[in-house]
C-alpha cells in the first residue's frame, strides 16, 4: 500500500471512529450498537497502520493478492451484521406484536369498566 | 358440558364495514347467547364501529399485525375473560353462521381438541381458485403423510377449539404469520386431537383477499419452511 493510499484509509478510519462516538454522544445510536461499529473502525485503522497483517493472513490462507484476503472477510463480516440485525429485528417484531396486543386488550377491559 | 355462555366466537377482520355486520347479526342468531369478539386488526374504515353497532365486543389492534397475531389476540382474550371454547370464522362472509350448530354438536359429542371445517368433505371440487385448490392439496396430502390423519382443508379459517388449545397458543411461542397446516402440524405433534365436520363456503362480495399478488409464492415457501422447522423441532408431548 502507497503512503498516500495508507494516509486516506487512517483518515478514513478515524473520520468512522469520531463519526460514531459523536453519534453515541448524541444519543442516537445505543452503546450496545456502537460496539460492533467502534470494532470496525478500529479494524480498518490497524489494517492502514500495519497493512503486512493482511499479507501475512494472504500468505497463511493461500490467496494470491491481499485485497481479495480483504474483500473476503469484509464480506463475512458484513453478512454477520446482517444475520445479526435480523435476529435483532425478530426479536423486536416479537415484543412490539406483544405489546400491540396488550394495548389493545387493555383498552377493551377499560372500556368495558367505564361507567 | 358446551354451554353457549362459554363459547367465544373469533372474527379477526381487516377492513370489512360492508359484510361483517351481516357476519355479526348471523353468528347472533345462530347462537344468541355466545360472545361475539371481533379483533380489528388495524383497520382504516368503519370496520370497529359497524362490529359494535352489530352487537360484538371489539379489540382493536393499533395498526395491521396479521391474521395469524389477530387470532392469537382473540385467544388471549377468550383465556382471559375464562371462556372454554372459541369459534372462529372469517369477516367477509364466506362462512356461513348456518354451520355453528354443527361445530357447538361437534365440540359435545368429541374428544378432539380441535374441529375443523372442511369445504372438501361435502363438495370435493369447492369453489375456489384453481391455484389456491392445487396448493390447498398439496399441503393436505402433506399434513396427512406426516401426521396419519385425513386432514382435507388445512387452510380453513372456519375451526373450534377448547381451552388446553387456547392455553397452547396464547404462549410465545405461536409465532404463526398465516396459522395453516404449520399450525395444525405443531399442534399434532404436541398430541391435541383434530377432526373435521363438512362446511360449505360462500363466495367472496367484494373486498380485497389476503391472497393477491405475490403472497401465495410467499405462503408456500414460508409454509414449507415452516413444516421443515417444525419437523426438526423435537415432540412435546405436554400439551397442558
Amino acid at each position: 500500500m502507497g503512503p498516500r493510499l495508507q494516509a486516506f484509509v487512517i483518515l478514513i478510519s478515524l473520520i468512522i471512529l469520531v463519526g460514531i462516538i459523536e453519534l453515541v454522544r448524541r444519543r442516537k445510536l445505543r452503546e450496545e450498537y456502537s460496539f460492533l461499529w467502534l470494532v470496525t473502525g478500529f479494524g480498518f485503522l490497524l489494517l492502514a497502520v500495519a497493512p503486512g497483517i493482511v499479507v501475512w493472513i494472504s500468505r497463511l490462507l493461500g490467496t494470491e493478492l491481499p485485497v481479495n484476503t480483504l474483500f473476503f472477510f469484509g464480506l463475512i463480516f458484513v453478512l454477520l451484521l446482517c444475520l445479526y440485525f435480523s435476529l435483532r429485528i425478530s426479536s423486536l417484531a416479537n415484543q412490539v406484536k406483544n405489546l400491540s396486543q396488550k394495548i389493545a386488550l387493555l383498552e377493551v377491559s377499560n372500556d368495558s369498566q367505564a361507567p | 358440558m358446551v354451554s353457549e355462555k362459554n363459547i367465544l366466537v373469533l372474527i379477526p377482520a381487516f377492513n370489512e364495514e360492508e359484510r361483517i355486520g351481516e357476519v355479526i347479526r348471523g353468528v347472533r342468531r345462530c347462537l344468541s347467547e355466545a360472545t361475539v369478539l371481533v379483533v380489528n386488526d388495524g383497520s382504516s374504515d368503519q370496520t370497529p364501529i359497524v362490529s359494535c353497532e352489530a352487537g360484538a365486543r371489539v379489540v382493536s389492534h393499533p395498526f395491521n399485525l396479521g391474521v395469524g397475531t389477530a387470532l392469537q389476540t382473540g385467544y388471549k382474550y377468550a383465556v382471559r375473560h375464562g371462556f372454554h371454547y372459541v369459534i372462529q370464522l372469517d369477516a367477509d362472509g364466506q362462512h356461513p353462521p348456518s354451520f355453528l350448530s354443527d361445530f357447538v354438536t361437534k365440540l359435545k359429542e368429541t374428544e378432539a381438541d380441535l374441529v375443523i371445517g372442511s369445504r372438501f368433505l361435502i363438495d370435493k371440487g369447492a369453489r375456489i381458485p384453481f391455484v389456491r385448490r392445487v396448493g390447498n392439496r398439496v399441503f393436505s396430502r402433506l399434513l396427512t403423510i406426516l401426521t396419519g390423519e385425513s386432514l382435507t382443508d388445512p387452510t380453513s379459517g372456519y375451526r373450534a377449539m377448547k381451552r388446553p388449545i387456547l392455553q397452547f397458543c396464547v404462549r410465545d411461542t405461536y409465532g404463526f404469520d398465516y396459522p395453516d397446516a404449520d399450525f395444525l402440524l405443531t399442534l399434532h405433534r404436541s398430541g391435541f386431537r383434530l377432526v373435521e365436520i363438512p362446511i360449505e363456503v360462500k363466495p367472496r362480495r367484494g373486498g380485497a383477499s389476503q391472497h393477491r399478488g405475490l403472497r401465495p409464492v410467499y405462503y408456500v415457501l414460508k409454509m414449507l419452511l415452516s413444516i421443515f422447522i417444525i419437523l426438526l423441532r423435537k415432540k412435546s408431548v405436554s400439551k397442558r
